[in-house]
């Protein structure tokens, strides 16, 4: 769809959640991205390097996409399936009364950030 | 030193926020709100019209119009006496509850009792676009071709109903029926399919019946 502009909103939250953390880079982030969404895969990537080149603070950084394959519960028969996403009937009933319990996905799991590692122990240090 | 920093947090977050402040605004005001969606050229606006015609009578109506450029399908809607309000994307694909936002502040919510959006011409896009809408209904004209569910599932799935608009060129496009709404029902059983000619008025009333019943219901709660 428009993963350049899902990506930005991706590089904002992380880069936020990275300052917030108090780190000096940011090393990667990781998606989770469902199959019955717009968004594919390939098109993040590419996003992602277009985002991160050129910019000191997400230079080099990783992307780790998990796609995560549709599954849907059958309200008829309680069957739990994989599908694709043309087909949501149960195949254990055939019946089209189906809830889909994941495959919608949009989300950042985690991000990965280098924190300065000057932590001289300031103050209340156990040691001695 | 790096660090793994969990963050588990949906990536269209703001619009979706923004999408609930949206829905509980019209709640309150017990507006509902119809988010439409289709290709360019399958009849949208004509549908509105066809549609504030059969409901005119029992609601009132404003329509926000998503396009790229021009504020031509406004001003269709404005001719007939319906508020429209026209949002201009530049370029963008899809309206995001931002936008409806901005266009839902210049209405008179207590007045409404139905906003039709007619979102930007697409078919991907918008379908993962949360507005704050009661449903989301889309419009397939039959010269698009019967073979679209399987092109483009996600916005059937999607849609709490659909509407085959454009019925009366079924014969001169050579549109397998049976194959369209067999797609369909895989997709998405649960939604109804409206056949319907929007400028020449057939089928029209039981979709708006459909929809009429849809908003007598959010307001009864």
């Amino acid at each position: 769809m428009h993963e350049l502009g899902i990506m930005t909103g991706v590089m904002a939250s992380a880069r936020e959640a990275a300052e917030g953390a108090g780190a000096e880079r940011l090393l990667g982030v990781t998606l989770s991205v469902g199959e019955m969404t717009e968004a594919i895969e390939d098109a993040l990537h590419f996003a992602f390097e277009a985002l991160c080149e050129g910019d000191s603070y997400f230079e080099g950084a990783q992307l780790t996409v998990n796609m995560i394959a549709p599954k849907s519960r059958c309200l008829e028969c309680g069957n739990e399936f994989q599908h694709d996403r043309f087909h949501l009937f149960c195949p254990a009933c055939d019946s089209f009364a189906t809830e889909l319990i994941c495959g919608r996905e949009l989300q950042i799991d985690s991000i990965e950030v280098d924190l300065p590692d000057d932590e001289e122990e300031s103050g209340a240090c156990p040691s001695t | 030193m790096p660090q793994h920093i969990d963050l588990k947090q949906p990536i269209l977050d703001k619009n979706d926020r923004m999408a609930g402040e949206l829905r509980q605004r019209f709640a309150d005001a017990g507006v509902y709100v119809l988010d439409l969606l289709a290709s360019p050229g399958s009849g949208k606006t004509s549908t509105i019209l066809a549609t504030i015609d059969a409901l005119r009578d029992e609601f009132n109506i404003a329509v926000i119009e998503g396009d790229i450029a021009s504020s031509v399908d406004a001003e269709k809607i404005k001719a007939q006496g319906t508020a429209a309000v026209q949002i201009n994307t530049g370029g963008a694909c899809h309206l995001e509850s931002a936008m409806i936002r901005r266009a839902v502040d210049v209405l008179d919510l207590d007045r409404l009792d139905l906003i039709i959006i007619e979102n930007v011409g697409n078919l991907v896009c918008p379908t993962d676009f949360d507005l704050g809408e009661n449903a989301k209904a889309m419009i397939l004209s039959v010269p698009e071709g019967h073979d679209k569910p399987l092109k483009y599932p996600g916005v059937f799935q999607v849609s709490d109903a659909i509407i085959l608009n454009k019925a009366d060129t079924m014969p001169v496009f050579d549109f397998d029926e049976e194959a369209f709404t067999s797609s369909v029902s895989q997709l998405n059983p649960g939604a109804p399919v409206f056949k319907i000619s929007a400028t020449k008025g057939d089928g029209v009333d039981a979709w708006a019946s459909w929809l009429a019943e849809r908003i007598r219901e959010a307001q009864r709660q």
